[in-house]
């Protein structure tokens, strides 16, 4: 027995396979026992979402972390679902390459990241997981292995499976090897940080930023009791990059620049922090970011301005009550702005007493989909979105 | 009441539309026979033009409730078969949906209904700075909801990404008539990416009768270039330069020697004389990159051999530049009376091989074949020309066709960048994907039309039966062993 749980629950084993294949083969006799599987990585986000309902088998896919082919040339690489983010980036920086997604949550898997749907700030410039996933390789709950997409990174050849599996926490199928676009590793980057006034403020020199001709890779509000940060990241030509950090410092008076990133950059506003929080991800219209920024409040947030996107860290130690106000207001001022607001992460004990996802449209169909692709719910059953 | 099924949705269609929006005479029906692939045809049994959403739903409601099957057509500019009628059913028009509801700068979306026209998002969004990125070489014609359908691409999508990375929201009529939202204004909808199954789906999973869109800043600076080679060859070294040094144009696309002669003339383009493949370059972005860019675009092409390298100077230069790109397919009608469009897509480092190979082939076979590509992201637009006055010229046509869109699978690549399977190459998906694969997609069609009336016969060469248990069918399908179900 090992102490790894899943939001609290200890799993009845783990196996360990190295291949798809033998991933195949204990899915299969899974399915022939009638046994619940949860796929983990490096196990860095095994308390999000809901506690499993069943957790027979703990699949540790940590060892399917090869590169099967990085094609420089192409742009693409593939992978197996347990490499580490952070190794791919190494490995395909070596052709000047980069796989440009954040690292989140620091030693994330690739399969992790596509699991939760982890992103940071370069998700202004690229997308998130489901922008640059090409091609993947799954273990249905069958234990029938199948492939969609492939690696070219224009197919429109049958269904996007691979966008369905991005972000469904191991619910629909168990992915061993994912293909990915890749985007050259900018000659230069260099970035712009300005003090905001207020959240008024904040938004007001965000706006000028998105639409101005800078193109940024990143447009970062870091809102804490010391005040507001507008932070921008341009990246591209040596050149390139002097004409619009100059443009920029024209645009944010009294702006600084500098060739390292700002404190902070690309974490969780709660991985400063030593004591436990409570995890929370707002996504908003661009125009609704002065409103979620007051909705935080003391709080403070810190997120991508420039999409829509903002975290906010609330202490455990405030107990139920006040989380579950400060979650409302969240999620009331969200939705006011076409978003959401949903719990990533917070102690056990608490996260059982919230609403993690809030309102979710189409959950009917969604349920429909995990039906098809998992009629018994066995794969991570009860994480997700609504018991799935 | 001995009504047919057929019969009672044509008097709920006529209760629910007006007049002319519910058309059954057997000559008007022919003109929707076909789309953009024109030698399909199918005289669809009914063909309705919805005005509202509302109206869409209850058409789509009646169509589940009597069985009846249903295709979606937006502008019909489709080159495979994707809107091809269906006998027995009813062909869904969305062209009087077209309302562009909301252009939001502050928000960088536009809300638009699915009979829009592409370059009309564009037009809407441009007084405020903006445009909409995907555009496919019909965007004057072709609808956001067919679009959405085909998830298209065009010149621009190197960079700018596909139908799918700029759709963040919409709403979908279900198969059983619901309207259902997916995505939402703001980014990461919790739970299942639905719209990301959606999109390219080829009208299978639903029709979208409200489409959220991303706008795009218009840049501040576009450098177009036409850059001539001797061949093929040395344009597509230049091309791998290009990328190799970490640069991502906006564009990079390639026509050959027979493609440059059937643009010019058909439009007079001013191509280079003589040039084996030239190679139209466009950068975009701030005005300080996009001239170091350019620096090194024009010292790579003259390293890889270029012998003339032309900038526009004009917006009419640029104008003229992509005309002769953009009318390649319609221009190959000057020098052959038919001509098959092919959409096949190869790892860009494979390009030199595959095109000797496309050359062997054309040789082997006596078929001339036009080159046109965006060669940026390996998506080839093989015109394989023939005679049908001549006997057997179209098969001898076809056979090179497949020949080529075998070489993109023996290389690693895909049956369709852009134009879609629909009904063209439905026989091809087994080629390209195992039956295990193919069987995993249409567990994502049982799950949003387990009837499958929502463009049935289209992507798929056998059809599953939903509810079945996964995995453990073995031999024919029974559909199909009944004789009930289609085979492609």
């Amino acid at each position: 027995m090992s102490d790894i749980t899943v939001s609290g629950v200890t799993p009845g084993r783990t196996e360990h396979p190295a291949s798809t294949a033998e991933v195949a083969e204990i899915l299969r006799a899974a399915a022939a026992a009638g046994e619940s599987v949860i796929p983990t990585g490096a196990g860095t986000k095994l308390s999000w979402g809901n506690p499993p309902t069943s957790a027979d088998i703990l699949l540790d896919l940590s060892a399917l972390d090869q590169v099967s082919e990085h094609a420089s040339g192409d742009l693409i690489a593939t992978v197996g679902a347990g490499m580490p983010l952070a190794r791919l980036n190494e490995h395909v920086a070596t052709a000047g390459q980069r796989l440009a997604l954040d690292e989140a949550v620091p030693g994330a898997t690739v399969g992790g990241a596509l699991a939760t749907n982890t992103s940071g700030p370069l998700r202004m410039l690229a997308g998130t997981m489901r922008d640059l996933l090409i091609g993947v390789t799954m273990v249905r709950a069958d234990g029938v292995v199948a492939k969609a997409g492939g690696k070219v990174v224009k197919n429109v050849a049958g269904y996007d499976v691979g966008k369905l599996l991005v972000g469904s926490m191991g619910t629909l199928a168990v992915v061993t090897e994912a293909t990915f676009r890749l985007h050259p590793v900018p000659q230069g980057r260099r970035w712009v940080s300005v003090a905001a006034r207020d959240a008024a403020h904040a938004a007001e020199l965000t706006q000028a930023v998105l639409h101005s001709q800078t193109v940024p890779s990143a447009l970062e509000v870091d809102a804490t009791a010391d005040g507001t940060r507008v932070d921008v990241l341009v990246e591209g030509r040596p050149e390139g990059v002097a004409g619009r950090t100059a443009v920029l410092s024209g645009l944010l008076p009294g702006a600084e620049t500098s060739d390292q990133p700002p404190a902070g950059w690309g974490r969780y506003p709660w991985d400063d922090a030593t004591a436990s929080h409570v995890g929370v991800k707002v996504t908003f219209r661009l125009s609704g970011l002065a409103d979620v920024v007051a909705a935080a409040g003391g709080l403070g947030m810190r997120g991508s301005a420039g999409v829509g996107v903002a975290y906010v860290a609330v202490p455990a130690e405030r107990g139920i009550a006040e989380i579950r106000a400060v979650l409302a207001r969240l999620r009331e001022t969200a939705g006011r702005h076409g978003g959401s607001t949903v719990v990533l992460d917070a102690p056990q004990a608490i996260k059982e007493e919230l609403d993690l996802w809030g309102p979710v449209p189409a959950l009917d169909l969604m349920r429909r989909v995990k039906d098809e692709f998992d009629p018994d719910h066995r794969l991570s059953p009860g994480r997700f979105v609504g018991g799935i | 009441m001995g009504l047919t099924p057929l019969e009672t949705l044509i008097r709920r269609a006529r209760a629910l539309l007006p007049e002319d929006g519910v058309i059954t005479d057997h000559a008007r029906l022919r003109t929707y026979e076909c789309d953009g692939l024109a030698h399909y045809r199918v005289t669809p049994a009914l063909v309705v033009i919805p005005e509202t959403a509302e109206q869409l739903a209850a058409i789509v409601r009646c169509c589940a409730e009597l069985q009846i099957p249903y295709v979606a057509r937006g502008s019909g500019t489709g080159l495979s078969g994707g809107s091809l009628p269906h006998a027995e059913g009813v062909l869904v028009v969305t062209s009087r949906l077209r309302a562009i509801k909301e252009v939001r700068r502050e928000d960088q979306r536009a809300v638009v209904e699915p009979g829009v026209i592409n370059l009309d998002v564009t037009r809407a969004a441009t007084p405020v700075g903006y445009y909409y990125a995907p555009d496919p070489s019909s965007q004057q014609v072709c609808s956001i909801g067919g679009n959405v359908a085909e998830n298209s691409g065009g010149a621009h999508c190197l960079k700018y990404g596909f139908t799918t990375n700029h759709v963040l929201a919409a709403e979908l009529v279900a198969a059983d008539g619901d309207r259902v939202r997916l995505g939402g204004d703001a980014p990461d909808s919790p739970g299942y990416d639905l719209l990301g199954a959606v999109v390219g789906s080829e009208g299978t999973l639903g029709i979208v009768t409200e489409v959220t869109v991303r706008l795009v800043r218009l840049p501040e600076k576009v450098v177009t270039l036409l850059v001539g080679f001797d061949s093929t060859d040395r344009a597509g070294a230049a091309v791998s330069a290009i990328i190799a040094a970490g640069i991502v144009p906006a564009a990079i696309e390639m026509m050959d020697a027979l493609a440059i002669e059937a643009a010019e003339a058909a439009v007079h383009c001013g191509y280079p004389d003589g040039a084996g493949a030239v190679l139209v370059i466009e950068l975009d972005g701030p005005a300080a990159e996009v001239d170091a860019e350019y620096a090194d675009v024009v010292r790579l092409c003259g390293e890889t051999g270029a012998f003339e390298i032309r900038t526009a100077k004009t917006p009419e230069e640029r104008f003229l530049i992509w005309k002769g790109r953009k009318s390649a397919f319609a221009a190959v009608g000057r020098i052959s009376p038919d001509y098959i469009v092919q959409d096949g897509v190869i790892p860009r480092t494979a390009l030199p091989e595959v095109l000797r190979a496309i050359t062997e082939l054309s040789e082997r076979s006596g078929v001339r074949v036009a080159n046109v590509f965006h060669a940026g992201d390996g998506n080839l637009h093989p015109l394989v020309l023939f005679d049908d006055a001549v006997p057997g010229a179209g098969e001898a046509a076809e056979e090179v066709s497949r020949g080529i869109l075998d070489l993109c699978l023996q290389h690693g690549g895909s049956i369709t960048g852009e134009h879609g399977v629909g009904a063209d190459k439905a026989a091809h998906m087994p080629k390209m994907y195992a039956a295990e694969d193919l069987d995993t997609m249409q567990l994502v069609r049982c799950a949003f039309d387990p009837d499958r009336i929502s463009n049935p016969g289209k992507i798929f060469p056998t059809p599953r039966l939903c509810g079945e248990r996964p995995g453990r069918r073995q031999g024919a399908h029974p559909l199909q062993e009944a004789g009930v179900a289609e085979v492609f």
